[in-house]
């Protein structure tokens, strides 16, 4: 029993972490209902609760925003997938280190718990953002939630940290040596170095997030001042007795946070490449170039933190400097979308549900991406920073992308899981309403924002301004949130339903290439590479990976 | 090259490739069969006796990778705070960074570091001389464990002597007024890192004596060689961590 | 003068919702994010053109399906250089053409990156000018204060252990400093048209973002630290400030208004402030 429970098969740890992130994407998503919902009717009371008070709307955003951005986007892409599929894309028969796998499983359900956990304890949960600036986190007094729930938040992420470190160690021993005979790097599926770029980027940044939440529970616990100023006075209590600096933690969260979220989009970019490859049947001719780009955005990424901090008091000059280096990873990026769009326009398409999602994750990508320049310049940010346009461009480019990188991802592998598809018209319903829903969500964001509107509001109308005017925009978002959510309910009852009683897949459905969809007991030994479409071998139009060499060479 | 090299007409290995005609060259100089000498090319599992060392060191080598992220982080803290300042009445730009003077006692706490990662490493040697090995596999014998056991245990105690004297030196600073929650920059990051690098040598500590049960009680040798091997790297590491972060404590405040 | 200026790119952003500019440099900003909109726009619709036209095109051979597709490429989204490899080989008339309009989109792109440093560079590498009138801005939960130095032009010393609001210091304004006593502490800014004003922004407990929408304004103040920024108002209105760094469950409250009015009007205000204060100190 004990073995079922805390197994070290890969696959079935894949399918957990898959759970985990669906428990948390379902409190997330009701908990961002709930905010959409009192920021429009902010005097509505709220059945078993009454009026959502200022700071509950706070502990909503800040749960919400921690529950996707760690337990979701981090999760599921990476060590969701990855656990399911990258032993077998790879040739290999299991991880390099299962034991060390199950244990970082274990720890990031611990942190999942820990962090529910915060909305039980007096006062409830941390109302300081996911970002949780000092020195608003670091007393207790600042604010309701803040302390026993800021505690409990810094304890789950510092457990989630260790997880991290975990299960990145053992993804990078096992793309290293555990790859089968004639799996060159070059053969590799663009999956495969995707979730190598973002292995290598979780081991770097997360140890600098632990880090920086030791010094803010030392500054909370032991008297310490790393990120408390002297002479702080909060509530009339003078707080600050060493003289501390609150833009260290921003400097520190950042160079943490801004590979966090390439850490959530890199996976579902090598994807896509896969599927388009898949549904296209063609192969990907700048295989290299594509691999070199999610590389150079990787690198970068880790080179750009300073944008999240032009107006944060940092020194002018260092805006400049983080300003050219944001601008310049736009570059691989846009390379990146024209190798798709390239890719795409050989006609032919199989629109098939996995590669619908697919595409709509580039059409996200490319409209979160696109306002990404704007936000890079100091000057357009000046204005922009913290305003909803910002929460639009990360919703569009990283939650949406991430999400429908996702939902291709599950409707993919299906079968593997369960040797059965899902159900085409249920999921091509699922992608259109999710697909006009998202933008219905999002896109007014960049209106609002441009108007003005800052984030973190728990109402609209304060004792001088009011943004009453933009009322109208405002409820549309909000139908729209509720019918994308409306929408993931066709997506359970399709999963749950074809589960049991989907119609059943031949082996290998989507007549792919990669390793995973190959028969049981092949020789392992590859020869051909990742995506050998629209190459005739045999009777077949495409030669899969797990083929032999052919006798004529 | 070195001019003393020569390449040697070698007789050279054709395959046969079943479909009649040449087969193809095999110009490497060294001979050699066939694929079997790219590691790479060869399945999971029979890849040399090294195999599984390689991927436990591997693994060892990312995660002290991630580690080395977290002092990175710390130590860049140090820097920051170090500069910080304020503009006085005349504007000139003061420091308020007042350096924390370290306990003589460190020093000796590293030569015991140091040296006991000397003797981790006779412990780690012990575990890969080809003698014993044979000798084991024969049948005559565990004499490797005999020979590491010893070291093993030295280096324990020597780290705990370590531990012991970084607590001393904590003792001292307390009673000369640097608590780690006096307001003064310095004692804090002085706690921290020798702190932070104190629990790591616990786990070190941990893990060396899980490495002596694990040479009396694994039946393979080649998993008693990872344990001491892995083992010992990472108490190195922690030593050649400690070595920067001391000359950061006692030369760059 | 300035309305001509003004009207293209005011009038274009308030299609896009933003409140019209009342400061000097918001005019150049405005123009560069209306440029920046624009091309946004375009690139995006492009880019969507493109995968329509993909999703509805029949399986053709290379060569036809790229040429159908150069055609559509006219208005290609923004790229690099470095992309030729991603590009299928291209018959020649088309080839041409991409390789004249990947270069004009590089240059467009790098121009707008230079466009925006200089701005940039021009509203924070440098100071005020010397002639700049200064107001101190203080935050707090859920509070702005404004604090005028006064016929001194010298902000008074102000300890936090002396900060009491109920005894109206707020501030917690040293008495013991000569400084402070002219030092006029307000919940409105009012400042006069045309006068370039630099604020120091401080904060007394957590960070809080003071922005001014309308005059294209943001820099968050920080506790520990005095920063400093400015800007020179152009038209007479009143403008909201709000905070724009959640700092609590009054975030969305902490707001103030700003009031920019004639140079007299704003000397008759000063005036007015000065005596309330010499009335109070009296007391």
């Amino acid at each position: 029993m004990m073995k079922r429970i805390f197994t070290t098969s890969h696959r079935v740890i894949g399918a957990h972490y898959l759970q985990l992130s669906l428990t948390a994407v379902a409190v997330g998503t009701l908990l961002s209902l709930l905010m959409r919902i009192h920021r429009v009717w902010p005097d509505t009371p709220l059945p078993f609760y009454g009026i959502l008070k200022p700071e509950d709307y706070l502990a909503l955003v800040t749960m919400h925003g921690t529950l996707m951005i760690f337990f979701v986007l981090t999760t599921a892409p990476q060590s969701g997938f990855a656990n399911l599929v990258l032993p077998a894309q790879i040739g290999a028969r299991q991880m390099a280190f299962p034991r060390l796998n199950a244990a970082a499983f274990w720890l990031a359900v611990a942190a999942f718990v820990i962090l529910i956990s915060a909305f039980f304890v007096p006062q409830g949960a941390p109302i300081s953002g996911w970002t949780s600036y000092p020195p608003f986190s670091a007393i207790a007094a600042a604010g309701p939630g803040q302390g026993a729930g800021m505690d409990l938040w810094l304890v789950s992420i510092g457990v989630f940290c260790l997880s991290s470190w975990l299960s990145s160690v053992n993804m990078l021993a096992t793309i290293l040596t555990e790859r089968c005979p004639g799996m060159t790097w070059t053969r590799l599926p663009m999956t495969v170095w995707a979730w190598l770029v973002t292995s290598i980027l979780t081991l770097l940044v997360f140890s600098v997030l632990l880090a920086a939440i030791v010094l803010l529970y030392s500054d909370r616990h032991f008297g310490s001042s790393f990120f408390v100023p002297l002479g702080d006075i909060v509530n009339g209590h003078i707080v600050g007795r060493g003289d501390g600096s609150p833009l260290l933690w921003l400097h520190l969260f950042w160079f943490f946070g801004h590979p966090e979220v390439y850490i959530a989009v890199l996976p579902g970019m090598g994807l896509a490449t896969s599927l388009f490859a898949n549904f296209t049947r063609r192969n990907v001719p700048g295989y290299r170039t594509m691999a070199a780009m999610l590389v150079l955005i990787g690198l970068l990424g880790l080179a750009v933190w300073g944008h999240h901090m032009f107006v944060s008091g940092m020194n002018p000059y260092a805006g400049t400097a983080f300003a050219l280096t944001t601008m310049a990873i736009a570059v691989p990026s846009t390379v990146e979308v024209l190798g798709w769009l390239t890719l795409l326009s050989y006609g032919g398409l199989r629109l098939k549900t996995p590669m619908l999602f697919a595409l709509g994750f580039l059409s996200f990508f490319i409209a979160g991406g696109l306002t990404g320049p704007i936000l890079a310049q100091p000057a357009l940010d000046s204005y922009l920073h913290n305003t909803f346009f910002v929460v639009a461009h990360f919703h569009l480019v990283m939650a949406m992308a991430g999400v429908f990188s996702i939902f291709a991802g599950v409707y993919y592998w299906f079968p593997l899981l369960t040797g059965r598809l899902m159900n085409e018209t249920l999921g091509k319903v699922h992608f259109w309403i999710s697909l006009i829903a998202a933008y219905g969500t999002f896109f007014p964001m960049h209106l609002t924002g441009l108007a003005g509107e800052p984030r973190h509001y728990e109402r609209l109308s304060g004792p001088i301004a009011s943004f009453s005017a933009i009322l109208p925009a405002e409820r549309g978002i909000t139908y729209s949130a509720l019918l994308l959510a409306a929408a993931q309910l066709l997506f359970l009852w399709n999963f749950i339903s074809s589960a049991r009683r989907g119609q059943r897949a031949e082996s290998n459905p989507w007549q792919a290439t990669t390793l995973e969809w190959a028969p049981e007991g092949f020789a392992v030994r590859v020869e051909h590479g990742p995506y050998d479409y629209s190459v005739p071998s045999g009777e077949a139009k495409f030669i899969p990976q797990w083929e032999a060499a052919s006798k004529q060479e | 090259m070195p001019a003393t090299f020569t390449r040697h007409p070698v007789e050279i290995e054709r395959k046969d490739t079943g479909i009649g005609g040449k087969p193809p060259l095999d110009r490497r100089p060294t001979g050699g069969g066939g694929d079997g000498d790219n590691w790479d090319n060869r399945p999971s599992g029979r890849r040399g006796p090294r195999e599984l060392l390689s991927r436990y060191r591997l693994g060892v080598i990312f995660a002290l990778a991630g580690d080395l992220m977290f002092f990175v982080a710390l130590v860049s803290a140090f820097f920051v705070r170090q500069s910080a300042g304020h503009f006085d009445a005349r504007e000139n730009y003061v420091s308020d960074w007042h350096p924390l003077a370290v306990p003589p006692i460190l020093w000796i706490n590293t030569a015991i570091l140091l040296l006991s990662s000397i003797t981790a490493e006779m412990a780690r040697r012990q575990l890969f001389r080809e003698i014993d090995v044979m000798e084991e596999w024969l049948g005559l014998g565990r004499p490797a464990v005999k020979r590491a056991a010893p070291w093993l245990i030295a280096t324990v105690v020597l780290g705990s002597l370590f531990l012991v004297g970084q607590w001393i030196a904590w003792d001292q600073l307390v009673v000369a007024g640097f608590r780690f929650d006096s307001p003064d920059p310095s004692s804090h990051f002085f706690y921290l890192i020798t702190g932070t690098h104190g629990l790591h040598l616990v786990l070190g500590i941990l893990g060396l004596v899980g490495a002596l049960i694990g040479l009396f009680t694994l039946r393979r040798i080649e998993l008693r060689q990872i344990v001491v091997d892995c083992t010992a790297w990472y108490w190195h590491t922690m030593g050649v961590f400690w070595i920067f972060l001391f000359a950061l404590l006692v030369l760059f405040q | 003068m300035l309305a001509p200026a003004l009207l293209p790119a005011g009038a274009t952003l308030c299609l896009f919702r933003m409140p019209p500019n009342a400061s000097l440099h918001g005019i150049a900003t405005d123009g560069l994010m209306r440029w920046n909109l624009i091309a946004l726009l375009a690139c995006f619709t492009a880019a969507h053109l493109w995968l329509v036209v993909a999703i509805f095109l029949r399986k053709q051979s290379t060569a036809n399906a790229v040429i159908s597709q150069q055609k559509k490429n006219n208005i290609v989204p923004n790229a690099a250089g470095k992309s030729q490899q991603a590009q299928p080989p291209a018959p020649h008339h088309a080839f041409s053409l991409q390789w004249l309009l990947l270069p004009i989109l590089c240059a467009m792109y790098i121009w707008m990156a230079v466009t925006a440093q200089h701005l940039w560079a021009a509203d924070r590498f440098e100071g005020p000018s010397p002639g700049a009138m200064q107001v101190e801005v203080v935050g707090q939960q859920f509070v702005w204060y404004f604090r005028y130095p006064g016929q001194d032009a010298a902000f008074g010393i102000t300890r936090p252990s002396l900060v009491n609001a109920a005894t109206g210091n707020p501030l917690g304004l040293d008495p013991q400093d000569p400084r402070g006593n002219d030092d006029l502490v307000a919940s409105e800014l009012v400042l006069p048209v045309g006068r370039e004003v630099d604020l120091r922004l401080r904060s007394l407990d957590v960070i809080h973002g003071f922005f001014i929408p309308a005059m294209r304004l943001k820099q968050n103040a920080v506790p520990g630290l005095v920063l400093h920024v400015h800007f020179t108002p152009i038209a007479v209105g009143i403008y909201p400030i709000l905070c724009s760094q959640v700092c609590g469950s009054g975030h969305a409250r902490m707001q103030a208004e700003l009031r920019v009015v004639s140079p007299s009007a704003y000397q008759d205000w000063l005036k007015a402030k000065e005596q309330q204060h010499q009335q109070e100190a009296a007391q």
